[in-house]
């Protein structure tokens, strides 16, 4: 017994170190042109090139050693921990929670209704400003902007690619309505979310018909269809220009936060001057705003219109079979996902003051639909999960100003931001396909109530 | 007349690089029905291939002819970008072959960000200019035509026919055009249904590196963001084609380049890529397979 396992670990050592020699080869074909050697203008302005061997070997080590460990040691765990667990014969889906588990909900919410405050008590005024602005603020609106594309995707199963185009037109609503006709934050907030829901079923309209990756791809042409107007016609919008100088907020129409206004929040409380409040007062909100959503999903599944989204997102001809009618199915999916963007594009305009292009590329859509579906599609938490560890975890990104004492004073790590974020993307993919949250709670069942697993329900299949 | 011909010429210049780039697309999908996003990455991949190895060829042997420099360039690139497309559909594709149909389009947008950025870590953000390669032009009556549009539609039609007659005619193309009508059936059959897929990415990223050395040599700059939009474009002229057709998707790479060109030429440069995109949302709702595609038939 011994001497087979024996010999068969040394099958896998030797199988480990072929397999590790080759991914290094192949390492080195990869990087030499891309990494071996730099590009760079020289003082003429011509382009002129160097080696950088040091870095190269490193890419090829890295290869070779991680392809080694993986065979030798990694994998033989994992196939043997899914030999276990086959043996149990039990499901992955276990009936019993722990009390953190159990009460993970509860603990969240609090947390978030004391976190500006905490971080107040913990780093002071001009501390906190950070981690209410960049953590805080910044998290949430990806969570707004997750949730609401949750009820397209996850939901009704639609895929859309140019979810963008929603938080573009609920930006620029506010943008352009309250510098024309200076309406306030709470008047456009309603407005640009209506705005958008129209905008959902105007573009909503076109595409009943098509399906699956159709669909996908028709919703990016008509995202990046929004973006280039909006860099276009610069009459209305000033182009790449942006439009800047958005009123602030208001705390309901009572104190304003503009620093000159009689009625200034900090001067009526006698409170010293700080921007900090003006954050933490647009944190509640677009908490507020979040809850909402999540308060409107949960309902939504409950009734006959969700239930019609999730049987869509199952079977179309079945759904269509059973006397649904797709047509407002697919409409009422696309515009309250939409309504969600043009509300989180309209905080978004209010707390940056300025709008412009760049802010709605491709990428913020494929960034968005990444977190839903790394979250678990359908699963609120897991999506509100993803957004903290994704959007978080590039913010965290900048702090780490400690890697330039390891890595040298050049080293700027916010230049890596987007490099991890795609590295993340495909590693949580192929870890957990399913998201962060593999298991669904069905809104009907039979006497008792129980999670099933995620691969149960049918996804973006449109 | 004869600006009309003219812009004719340069539309079917550029239709030519979207047609190559758009092959690799509808191979992709037609095999494993997947939206390869980072395709456009590969392209852009292989033009900077092709702009490290001109630089290091012509500070060694400054008097290299032009011909034998830019072969040299293609291969190399079609070897590196072919290399790199084996490596990520390995590492991000395969593993999820089986798992649910989002996951592998995430994993590819999650590539598509990572070579990006990976290129503008690697080789700095900035464009990268290089001296034209081939500055011959021909005068016919009114018309200019330069040899690299020759250059670039030439190559690309004894491409296509390589292309058309691997697909067709040898038993790798019957392995791959099994593996496209029924994997499981063909698998059966005795096709290696892993190595016939990981061959169509290799052969899809081998036509985008040569369709990225002809967009630098025909723009003469390259830069890391260089794969989106273009290949936003092609997917587009795949998708306009008939996704999964490859006479379908050189058809609509002619046509995105000719409508691009021409919209440019009559309307306004601003909105070409509008009338672009919104040419295929039309195209799709009034017949949502395509020109060239097969009808989709659902069984329940």
């Amino acid at each position: 017994m011994a001497t087979a396992s024996a010999a068969g670990n040394q099958a896998v050592m030797g199988k480990a170190l072929r397999e590790g020699i080759f991914a290094g080869v192949v390492a080195f074909l990869m990087f030499l042109l891309f990494v071996g050697i730099e590009t760079y203008q020289d003082i003429n302005n011509a382009l002129v090139w160097r080696t950088r061997w040091g870095l190269l070997a490193i890419f090829v080590i890295v290869a070779a050693v991680g392809r080694f460990v993986t065979v030798a040691f990694i994998k033989p765990h994992i196939d043997q921990r899914k030999l276990n667990k086959a043996k149990d014969g039990l499901l992955d889906v276990s009936e019993k929670k722990g009390f953190l588990r159990r009460h993970f909900l509860k603990f969240a919410l609090v947390l978030l209704l004391v976190y500006p405050f905490l971080s107040l008590l913990i780093v002071g005024k001009q501390g906190s400003l950070k981690y209410v602005d960049n953590f805080g603020i910044q998290i949430l609106i990806y969570v707004m902007l997750a949730w609401g594309l949750n009820i397209v995707v996850g939901l009704a199963g639609l895929l859309d690619l140019g979810y963008v185009a929603f938080y573009a037109v609920g930006a620029y609503s506010y943008a352009l309505l309250s510098s024309h006709f200076g309406f306030s934050f709470w008047i456009l907030l309603p407005l640009s979310g209506i705005f958008a829901a129209l905008w959902g079923i105007m573009l909503g309209f076109p595409v009943l018909r098509l399906r699956g990756d159709y669909l996908a791809i028709v919703t990016l042409a008509f995202g990046e269809i929004i973006r280039l107007v909006l860099i276009n016609w610069t009459d209305v919008t000033k182009g790449t220009f942006g439009i800047a100088g958005i009123p602030k907020a208001t705390f309901f129409g009572i104190w304003s936060f503009d620093t000159g206004a009689p009625n200034n929040f900090v001067k009526a409380w006698g409170l010293s001057a700080s921007s900090v409040y003006y954050k933490i007062f647009l944190f509640y909100i677009i908490l507020a705003l979040c809850m909402l959503t999540a308060y409107v999903t949960i309902r939504l599944r409950r009734m006959p219109i969700g239930r019609a989204w999730e049987a869509l997102r199952e079977d179309e001809i079945a759904c269509r079979s059973l006397g649904i009618d797709t047509v407002t199915t697919k409409l009422t999916a696309f515009a309250t996902g939409a309504m969600f963007g043009g509300f989180a594009g309209a905080f978004f305009a209010s707390r940056q003051g300025f709008v412009s292009p760049e802010s709605f590329v491709f990428l913020e859509s494929a960034v968005i639909l990444a977190i839903v579906v790394l979250g678990g599609m359908g699963s609120l938490t897991g999506i509100a999960i993803a957004a903290a560890v994704m959007v978080g975890g590039t913010e965290i990104l900048r702090e780490m100003s400690f890697l330039k004492v390891v890595f040298g004073p050049d080293f700027t790590p916010e230049l890596y931001r987007m490099l991890l974020f795609g590295l993340a993307m495909v590693i949580v993919m192929l870890f957990k396909p399913r998201g962060f949250v593999g298991t669904r709670e069905p809104t009907a069942f039979l006497k008792e109530r129980r999670s099933v697993s995620g691969s149960f329900t049918k996804e973006g299949h449109g | 007349m004869e600006y009309f011909i003219q812009q004719l010429i340069n539309g079917l210049t550029l239709g030519s690089i979207y047609g190559l780039v758009a092959i690799g697309y509808t191979m992709v999908y037609g095999i494993i029905g997947m939206i390869n996003f980072a395709h456009g990455d590969i392209f852009m991949l292989g033009g900077f291939a092709a702009l490290i190895i001109f630089l290091i060829i012509t500070s060694f042997f400054a008097g290299i002819p032009i011909a034998l420099l830019l072969i040299i360039m293609m291969v190399v690139g079609m070897l590196v970008t072919g290399l790199w497309n084996w490596t990520i559909e390995r590492i991000a594709y395969r593993p999820l072959r089986g798992s649910f149909r989002l996951a592998p389009l995430i994993t590819a947008i999650g590539m598509s960000i990572t070579l990006s950025n990976f290129i503008q870590v690697t080789q700095g953000p900035r464009n990268k200019p290089i001296p034209p390669l081939v500055t011959d032009v021909f005068h016919l009556g009114g018309l200019t035509i330069s040899l690299k549009q020759i250059l670039i539609v030439v190559i690309t039609a004894i491409l296509l026919f390589a292309f058309w007659y691997i697909v067709n005619k040898t038993p790798l193309g019957r392995a791959q055009r099994a593996t496209e009508q029924d994997r499981k059936m063909a698998a059966l059959l005795g096709v290696d249904v892993d190595r016939t897929i990981s061959i169509t990415f290799i052969m899809g990223a081998a036509l985008a590196a040569v369709a990225g050395s002809m967009y630098l040599m025909y723009y003469g700059v390259a830069s890391f963001n260089d794969g989106f939009i273009p290949g936003v474009k092609a997917f587009t002229a795949a998708v306009l084609g008939g996704i999964g057709s490859l006479p379908g998707a050189v058809l609509g790479g002619l046509l995105i380049g000719l409508i691009e060109s021409l919209w440019s030429a009559y309307f306004s440069i601003a909105y070409k890529d509008v009338a672009t995109f919104a040419i295929l949302a039309f195209v799709l709702i009034f017949k949502p397979t395509g020109i060239l595609g097969r009808p989709e038939v659902e069984k329940v």
